[in-house]
């Protein structure tokens, strides 16, 4: 059953959707090069003028917004409007570096929650259902974000906030909660007390959750949809874009789509900085399209993730991206290949390992080695050579196929790999000493 | 007919092995074998001892990684070839022999430890052969 918020965008054709772009691209970037000193200023070292990007195939011409660029120019370096034009402020946490302040005219406010209203009605949501918001509210864009997009479907909204969870569950019995939209650690430990209050999943009217605002694992919505007894859905987004709502899940969950009328989604090599076709694996960068108060062109999200435009089952034609695999922060380049500590830990975990590993990368006459230590558990343990070198070898060999490059594999005895805070330390990579 | 061997998993750091034995040896842990095998990574030190639930459960309590294996123990002559002659017996029964190694008792003399893949196959097949494997008491 469909169930769009805006159809004629959602399931647009391609040439629709590029004309679209094409149109709000060069007037956006003619806006901020007027309006936004600091990006003016990037253009010009570029040798990029406005006049220069005549439809969506100019984009690469753009440069690079990063996370550094929005920490020099806090807190108003990157407006795009007159202050008396902005109505609202959101902010990240800021838990490293400097925090992200972003601003939002009324228009700003509308598109994005008309964005988290396309999420709500992807996952079934109408005018009769009730949602319960118990994301943070406040400067954090979670709780604002899903709360507008409840008010613009039309759901009976419930802005609960997150926090006294037992409150929670008995409002959802009491009004009868469909949706619930909420981080997916508090969504798994709502599901948590509801079995410690001795309830059960049929208990409770919810249909559907949208989760977000961190990474989980398919595990994880596996565990939540049983204790809930719905259907979990992802949601992405970024305060320096807006909030929830930049992509989000349908029913197929494979995959978010992207609101792309409103953020024109790229995949680079986050080294080199080239713009990579479509199905590899590479740094999302987003660019603005339409935002007023804080319109960042080409923003480096750091997320590695992979877009696609295989047909959807659902109806819509919005182009998908895949839950972020790791953080370009993370990324180790080993013998000319992209190496996520992630993409390796995925391994261990598959064939039985604990999650205490150690990376360690190094060069030896001018190539680059990575040697894996991984804690044996008792269950592994044997007392013949031939099945621990068979693991050995077993789990190389799995490493190999994922990476497309040999590691050596190392088993040692549990609980040697040092931890520093409780957790492992996961990587060395010995050859910035060298250089 | 069979005895119980702890195998421990060793590091190949400088000073894990000795680790291991000050440990046992600490312990009152009453040997009858040791043998260790090992690998560039990673070595395994077998033992047999008297009252071997006992020594497990001390050596897990240190920190060490160990499991338990049902091994046999064949009497052994200091005729030359009686080795052969073992090996020769579990060949033709088809028993595959995983490791093998000495231990010595001045009491009991020479015994062949055997890690077999079948230990009921390979018991029968020795004492078909006159070789009788002998109990963990018949050890110490
Ligand atoms: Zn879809």
């Amino acid at each position: 059953m469909a169930n769009y918020y805006q159809p004629e965008v959602e399931c647009a054709s391609l040439e629709e959707m590029r004309a679209i772009q094409n149109e709000k691209l060069v007037k956006q970037v003619k806006r901020v090069y007027e309006n936004v000193e600091y990006y003016r200023n990037l253009m010009d070292e570029k040798g990029v003028k406005p006049e220069d990007i005549q439809s969506i195939d100019d984009l690469h011409k753009l440069p690079f917004l990063t996370k550094a660029d929005l920490r020099d120019a806090y807190p108003y370096g990157l407006l795009g409007t007159d202050l008396k034009n902005c109505v609202r402020i959101q902010s990240t946490s800021g838990t490293t570096g400097r925090r992200v302040v972003a601003f939002y005219t009324q228009k700003d406010v509308d598109m994005w929650e008309e964005c988290c209203a396309r999420a709500i009605m992807a996952v079934g949501g109408t005018n009769e259902d009730v949602c319960q918001v118990a994301y943070g509210y406040g400067l954090f864009t979670g709780g604002p974000g899903l709360n507008g997009g409840s008010h613009k479907v039309g759901c009976l909204t419930l802005p609960m906030s997150s926090g006294n969870t037992e409150r929670q569950i008995q409002f959802m019995q009491d009004l009868h909660s469909t949706i619930i939209c909420c981080t997916p650690s508090y969504a798994a430990y709502i599901g948590e007390t509801v079995k410690e209050m001795g309830l059960k999943p049929e208990d409770l009217d919810l249909k559907a959750g949208i989760f977000g605002a961190e990474p989980w694992t398919e595990e994880m919505r596996r565990n939540i949809e049983k204790s809930l007894g719905i259907k979990a859905y992802d949601i992405y987004g970024l305060t320096e874009t807006s909030g929830p709502g930049v992509s989000f899940e349908c029913e197929e969950q494979t995959g978010m789509h992207i609101n792309e009328d409103h953020f024109l989604a790229e995949i680079i090599d986050p080294e080199t900085g080239e713009v990579l076709p479509e199905g590899e694996k590479g740094e999302l960068v987003f660019t603005s399209l339409d935002k007023e108060g804080f319109p960042l062109l080409r923003y480096r999200t750091r997320d590695i993730c992979v877009l696609s435009r295989k047909k959807c089952s659902c109806g819509r034609t919005l182009i998908k991206m895949s839950k972020p695999m790791g953080r370009s922060d993370d990324m180790m380049i080993i013998r000319g290949v992209n190496v996520f500590p992630s993409q390796i830990e995925t391994v261990l975990l598959k064939e039985g390992y604990s999650e205490n590993y150690l990376i360690e990368v190094d060069r030896v006459n001018n190539t680059d080695t990575l040697d894996i230590s991984v804690e044996l558990t008792p269950e592994q343990f044997t007392d013949t050579m031939k099945d621990l070198t068979a693991k050995e070898k077993a789990l190389a060999n799995a490493i190999k196929t994922m990476l497309g490059i040999n590691p050596k594999v190392h088993l040692v005895a549990p609980k040697t790999i040092t931890r520093s805070e409780g957790k492992a330390v996961r990587v060395i990579d010995r050859r910035k000493l060298h250089d | 007919m069979s005895v119980k061997q702890i195998s421990v998993f060793i590091e190949n750091k400088k000073g894990k092995l000795a680790e291991a034995t000050k440990f046992i040896a600490s312990h009152n842990i009453n040997l009858r074998a040791l043998s260790i095998a090992d690998t560039q990574d990673f070595g395994i030190l077998r033992i047999i001892c008297e009252d071997p639930e006992k020594a497990n459960e001390a050596l897990r309590e240190g920190g060490f990684l160990t499991t338990m294996t049902k091994v046999l123990a064949a009497p052994i002559s200091d005729e030359p070839g009686s080795l052969a002659a073992i090996l020769e017996v579990l060949s033709e029964s088809n028993v595959i022999v995983e490791y093998t190694y000495a231990s010595l008792s001045e009491k009991h003399g020479a015994y062949m430890i055997l890690r077999v893949d079948d230990n009921q196959v390979a018991a029968a097949a020795l004492a078909g052969a006159g070789i009788k494997t002998v109990d963990q008491a018949d050890l110490f």
